[in-house]
């Protein structure tokens, strides 16, 4: 369960952590804490599996990256073969079966166009892959995985 | 971007240190002063590289245990304008824009977080309702056969 002091350390946290020599001294000063209370509690809640991940998220766009979401038609009975096959590349982050026409919707990044069309071309040509279309993101309005804990 | 930018992303990709001076541990992992690589982390993010340096958590352990990715159609006058305002509830962590298909019409896609499927549905009605807008579908997954973070420059 978490406490009220985590939920204000998560907030805090799941929006900024300092760039300085000591961050969680410069966090446990905004919580009115010690350091060692902010390190060990992270510790804990990280064991407990509530942190995903801590560090820097980058813009892959602005590293020179290449993204897409693809949304698969597989055929029924070609779904474990396909998706693991999909798998297999690093650049792909999120592949999720859904309900729906198009059943299998992963996210491609890759480091230039080229490799990207390489990548579907491969993934059209699998057993079992009856349709492929590649929606490429104009424009991002909002890009935060952010949950305000009350 | 030189060599230097290169390792240091690849090194901050690694688990975060939970020490009293994480970044000194990182730096001595990459080679350079700790210094150095405060100012160049501070550079990726005045630079909008770095879009977030903090903490991603768990939603499901976190009590949001629903997520639909809902796709729209809007109307491309008014494109701006409806995205910029889904854009703001707290219920949506991505909205993008994207390019459209034949047999694929939907243009805007927003994920929603609830705490149940029925709290994904009343928060994608509100929307449609606020924005006045007719066509939607909500994509529901049946599995996740991969999630991970993006590891760059290690191909």
């Amino acid at each position: 369960m978490l406490t009220a002091f985590d939920k204000e350390l998560l907030n805090i946290l799941q929006t900024e952590l300092p760039i300085s020599k000591r961050p969680f001294a410069d966090l446990a000063q905004v919580l009115g804490t010690d350091e060692i209370v902010v390190i060990n509690r992270l510790k804990e809640l990280k064991e407990q599996g509530y942190l995903r991940r801590i560090g820097p998220f980058f813009d892959s766009t602005k590293l020179g990256y290449a993204g897409t979401l693809i949304a698969t038609k597989v055929t029924n009975g070609y779904m474990e073969s396909v998706a693991s096959e999909i798998n297999t590349y690093p650049g792909v982050t999120h592949n999720y079966e859904r309900e729906g026409d198009f059943n299998l919707w992963f996210t491609l990044l890759t480091p230039d166009l080229e490799t990207q069309d390489k990548i579907l071309s491969d993934i059209r040509n699998l057993p079992g892959v009856e349709n492929l279309i590649s929606l490429k993101a104009n424009r991002k309005y909002k890009v935060s995985v952010k949950f305000k804990l009350k | 971007m030189d060599e230097l930018d290169k390792k240091i992303i690849r090194a901050m990709q690694d688990e975060f240190p939970l020490v009293a001076e994480p970044y000194q541990v990182l730096a001595e992992q990459i080679g350079i002063a700790q210094e150095e690589l405060i100012e160049r982390l501070k550079r990726y993010k005045r630079s909008g590289q770095i879009r977030k340096m903090g903490a991603v958590l768990r939603h499901r352990e976190v009590g949001y245990a629903a997520n639909a990715l809902c796709a729209w159609v809007v109307p491309e006058s008014r494109l701006e304008e409806v995205a910029t305002l889904m854009a703001t509830s707290p219920s949506i962590s991505h909205c993008y824009d994207r390019n459209t298909m034949p047999e694929w019409p939907y243009n805007v896609y927003t994920m929603i977080h609830g705490h149940s499927r029925a709290e994904c549905e009343a928060i994608a009605n509100k929307i449609a309702e606020q924005n006045n807008l007719t066509e939607k579908t909500m994509l529901y997954s049946l599995k996740e056969w991969k999630k991970t973070s993006m590891r760059y420059f290690c191909e």
